[in-house]
């Protein structure tokens, strides 16, 4: 007995070696690097001395940054309930009646993802230009008749992040809502429940771990976003992630732009961890 | 004809500036250190023997001309490989990184001397360069390497506004018309940290180095008073076309850009302000430990040739440093507005250098202009 689990435990640890130390060298080693230098001390012109200078935490409080990582954190926390708003509703549709259209509607909504975001968002500027599809259809139909400002704009920011990461959002929210058990809606409906009572005290709380999923994959990356800001709002807001790689490159602050990194990632962990509390962690289980 | 299909062809440094930025998308910020150039030539004789006939390029994209390589790996039987950086941060980065492979890149002026400064690159040999008597006075002993000890210039433009002449008339040469407010929503600034912070500069009449902070603040004052007005900060090559579909009515830009522009759509129109501007030079250098460097020395050598250096010219929109190639500037070129200098505007120009610590001056007075 006990040797063959010594045997079976062998042959676990030879599967999962190769997964430990390929995430130990390209994701904890850079993490702890970047650890080490956001206590070092820039070079003038880039590059580290490495050392203990908190100082580079204290920088991270000047109004000019902390500002910036409020509104990121704002942004990213608007973006997470836009595409919980929008996302829910067709994950449902498609859960529940998606019959056996189900699999190609999922389908459908992952298409996207086999281009790359950089495609996706110059079709958006080629769409919302001032000669592009869009204005041109509201001129067509005479609602406009001069072309609208619609790229560059906070509004196209907003969109274009909803559109990045609404699939994030769908996946988790269709995986949960696919498992429910029908009958729990019959018989609450049965025992004289409205639909709308349905929904709030059967079927939403047992969706929640695809909520929970959903939001943390979303939130996390619309933190650290610095592409769709450039591309769809013409660089006028500064997100955490513009700011980083500012400090890497044009600033060339090494250990400035690490401590950035760090307090944000300090900063999610934190606020998920907030989250998953408040919302209850055994309802992640089953996820 | 053929130019203006070149010219809708031509695949832009913001294009892949934003290739790079997608690459980042996925993960952390330090994969731009992380990066490896797909080569990793290995010198096969140990020592003294001849090199092996390879050169590894790190350039610019889009900044050679069609036949530039194919005619120098024909003359000297060298194989060139060329990779592309999209700013001198990250070409300065890399380097720091160390083990590039790389033995000829192209940073432009202040990087230039920041790179001696850190002590990247490898001096040059004159000897093996004897075209370097093409290049025009104008261009040799800059500032940033008065002996031309570790560079020699590769091209060099400006930077000043493209604007739609058929909308606005003729202009006059000033950067006010970058805060009228009549062109509310129509204009698009440079989204550079020195370069954009220098249009206010020398808007006010300050030097594009200074590191006064009051003069610092007023530009930043500037700077924040003219956002309301702006579409966006965009790269030079997101702003070409947008003056030229109409999203834009004037646009910051290198001048390359401008005249590209202007090739193809005869109602624009490019202006070099009053009272300063920048002139910008890209040049050529060996970064310390490159592996052929013979055959560096044979590519630079190549390209400050006459006919080389027209024939790059010709191709990227961009001046000319090379004096023996400039009776083959095509004709066109050279007719347009801001290409041949006088001497009056030639004076007006100033070089962005490097300077220093104050670097972080000018990247927090942008972050704060831009999140304003």
């Amino acid at each position: 007995m006990g040797k063959g689990r010594h045997g079976w435990s062998l042959g676990l640890a030879g599967l999962l070696s190769p997964v430990t130390i390929w995430l130990g060298l390209f994701f904890l080693v850079p993490l702890l690097f970047i650890l080490a230098y956001s206590f070092g001390k820039s070079g003038v012109y880039g590059g580290i001395t490495l050392g203990f200078y908190p100082g580079n935490y204290l920088k991270v409080f000047n109004p000019l940054y902390l500002d910036i990582i409020v509104r990121t954190l704002v942004i990213a926390l608007t973006n997470t309930l836009l595409c919980l708003l929008l996302g829910y509703p067709l994950a449902y549709f498609i859960a529940f009646k998606g019959g056996r259209r189900k699999h190609i509607l999922i389908l459908l909504i992952m298409i996207p993802f086999w281009t790359s975001l950089l495609l996706r968002a110059y079709a958006w500027v080629v769409i919302l230009g001032g000669n592009g599809i869009a204005n041109r259809t509201l001129q067509f139909l005479h609602i406009t008749d001069h072309p609208l400002d619609l790229i560059f704009t906070p509004q196209a920011v907003t969109m274009g992040m909803v559109y990045s990461y609404l699939p994030f959002m769908i996946l988790p929210l269709y995986a949960a809502l696919e498992k429910f058990d029908r009958r729990l809606k019959e018989a609450a409906q049965d025992l004289g429940a409205s639909r709308w009572h349905t929904f709030w005290r059967v079927t939403f709380p047992l969706s929640m771990p695809g909520v929970i999923a959903g939001s943390i994959l979303v939130f996390i990356p619309s933190a650290g976003e610095f592409v769709i800001p450039n591309l769809l709002g013409g660089a006028r807001t500064v997100m955490v992630g513009n700011l980083i790689q500012q400090q890497f490159l044009e600033a060339r602050d090494w250990a400035f732009g690490s401590a950035l990194a760090v307090m944000l990632a300090v900063l999610l962990v934190g606020a998920i961890m907030f989250y998953v509390r408040k919302v209850g962690a055994e309802k992640l289980e089953g996820v | 004809m053929d130019r203006e299909k070149r010219v809708s062809r031509r695949i832009s440094r913001g294009d892949f500036l934003k290739a790079m930025g997608a690459a980042g998308v996925a993960g952390s910020t330090l994969s731009v250190l992380a990066c490896q150039p797909n080569t990793t030539a290995k010198s096969s004789g140990g020592g003294g023997g001849a090199e092996e006939k390879k050169l590894n390029l790190y350039n610019w994209a889009d900044y050679v001309a069609k036949s530039t390589i194919p005619n120098f790996e024909k003359q000297t039987g060298i194989k060139v490989t060329q990779d592309f950086f999209s700013s001198n941060e990250e070409l300065l980065a890399k380097l720091q990184a160390g083990g590039t492979g790389y033995d000829v890149i192209v940073p432009s002026d202040y990087m230039v001397s920041i790179m001696i400064k850190s002590d990247v690159l490898e001096p040059l040999d004159m000897s093996k360069i004897p075209n370097f008597k093409n290049v025009g006075k104008d261009f040799k002993g800059l500032p940033y390497d008065p002996d031309n000890k570790y560079s020699v210039p590769y091209q060099w433009g400006t930077t000043g506004i493209l604007y739609n002449k058929k909308e606005l008339g003729k202009l006059e040469p000033s950067w006010e018309p970058m805060w009228d407010s009549a062109y509310k929503g129509k204009i698009g600034m440079l989204n550079d940290p020195r370069e954009t912070p220098g249009a206010a500069l020398y808007k006010l009449g300050y030097s594009v180095n200074t590191t006064d902070q009051e003069q610092l603040d007023e530009a930043e004052a500037q700077l924040k008073k003219q956002k309301p007005l702006l579409r966006g900060y965009f790269d030079s090559t997101q702003n070409r076309p947008s003056v030229i579909n109409g999203d834009l009515l004037l646009g910051h830009v290198f001048s390359g850009d401008a005249f590209l522009a202007m090739a193809s759509n005869e109602g624009l129109d490019y202006l070099i302000p009053k009272p300063g501007a920048t002139r910008w030079t890209d040049n050529m250098a060996i970064p310390k430990g490159a592996e052929h460097p013979d055959n560096a020395h044979k590519f630079i050598n190549y390209i400050l040739g006459a006919k080389t250096g027209a024939a790059l010219s010709n191709y990227t929109y961009y001046n000319t440093p090379n004096e023996a190639a400039l009776p083959m500037i095509d004709d066109a070129l050279k007719k347009l507005p801001g290409y041949t200098l006088d001497s009056s505007v030639f004076k007006r120009l100033q070089v962005i250098e490097d300077v220093g610590k104050a670097t972080r001056k000018y990247a927090d007075l942008f972050t704060a202009v831009k999140s304003s």
